[in-house]
């Protein structure tokens, strides 16, 4: 019996599948997120409230500057690893990989302390608009947070037998886009007030 | 395996990463001092939380993501959706942000709008609008203990 062929490069878009595949995804989650984000700004532009009632000064900025000094480092990790598998070092490119892993780890530890802290002091999702597109906002992220983990740790397993080493830029490189949009997430939930 | 091998060695990454982290601190102290000294300066806070954003995500996208090494379709596409958003902000923009229009109005908001403001005149603390689907009503003692 035959093997099924499976297309593993793209020659008319000059780009490999899984490139292709992961900036596809990021395509369609810019649209996710931008739907999320340009919602809350026009929100926030319209509803003086929010400002006169300082909604956005409840939210702790050491937190969200200490996530983001996380999730940036734990970026440079993924970056690091994509060269290590350049090099062929898939060993080192794994150790990297669950590195950027216990980064998302951390972030996600204090986003439950912080949450914790936040429901506790009753401000829930219902409590006012701001509230609702924090919750929100900072979910979806979470939740991208948890994914990349996940599929991370699957990648580093084969990392670490030198297989399969093209995977470790692939989810490097949607690691940097949830990087990215947290960059966004941390002047519009915590600093900007 | 990528077929963008850049040449960079680790050195510059940690590089990069100095930066980002340099620009962070700048987008966190402009916001902060903003509030601390009560400047109320609208250009500082944008500037450097919003400015600063904008050259962290391109330092990702070009020095972690590689995305000036990627086919300019890619590029394009990405580039796309963000036109995309800004469409939607547009399109969404005049319903939420104004209070009326050439056959349109909000009573319900302009109303609360007066409420608050006469209750703010008379030093009445007031935690959220009812027409602005806040729901200070229902949580007034957790609203006020949050604040």
């Amino acid at each position: 019996m035959s093997a099924r062929p499976i297309a593993t490069t793209r020659s008319a878009a000059g780009i490999t599948t899984p490139r292709l595949a992961v900036w596809w995804v990021i395509a369609s989650e810019i649209v996710i997120f931008g739907g999320v984000l340009g919602s809350y700004i026009m929100h926030r532009l319209a509803h003086g409230i929010w400002e006169a009632e300082g909604y956005a000064a409840s939210t702790n900025p050491y937190i969200g500057l200490f996530n983001t000094l996380v999730l940036l480092t734990s970026s440079l990790a993924a970056v690091l690893a994509h060269q290590a598998a350049e090099r062929g070092d898939g060993k080192r490119a794994a150790n990297l990989l669950y590195a950027t892993c216990g980064g998302g780890a951390i972030f996600l530890a204090v986003k439950a302390f912080e949450w914790t802290t936040e429901i506790s002091h009753g401000m829930t999702i219902t409590l006012n608009t701001f509230w609702s597109f924090y919750y929100t906002a900072a979910g979806i992220h979470a939740a991208h947070v948890i994914a990349g983990c996940i599929i991370m740790l699957f990648v580093a397993q084969t990392a670490k037998r030198n297989q399969e080493l093209h995977r470790v830029e692939i989810i490097g490189v949607y690691w940097h886009f949830v990087d990215i949009v947290w960059i966004f997430l941390f002047p519009l939930l915590y600093i900007a007030k | 395996m990528s077929d963008h091998a850049d040449g960079h060695g680790d050195q510059h990454y940690i590089k990069i990463w100095g930066w980002l982290l340099l620009l962070l601190a700048i987008s966190f102290v402009g916001p902060e001092l903003n509030t601390r000294l009560e400047l109320d300066s609208r250009a500082l806070v944008l500037l450097t939380a919003f400015g600063i954003a904008i050259v962290k995500a391109y330092m990702v996208a070009v020095h972690f993501m590689h995305i000036n090494l990627t086919p300019r379709f890619v590029i394009y596409t990405v580039s796309t959706t963000l036109v995309f958003m800004l469409l939607f902000f547009a399109g969404a923009a005049p319903d939420v942000m104004k209070e009326r229009g050439t056959n349109w109005i909000k009573p319900a908001w302009i109303e609360a709008e007066a409420d608050y403001a006469a209750k703010k005149a008379a030093g009445i603390k007031v935690s959220g609008l009812p027409g602005h689907g806040d729901h200070a009503d229902d949580h007034g003692e957790a609203a006020d203990d949050a604040h």
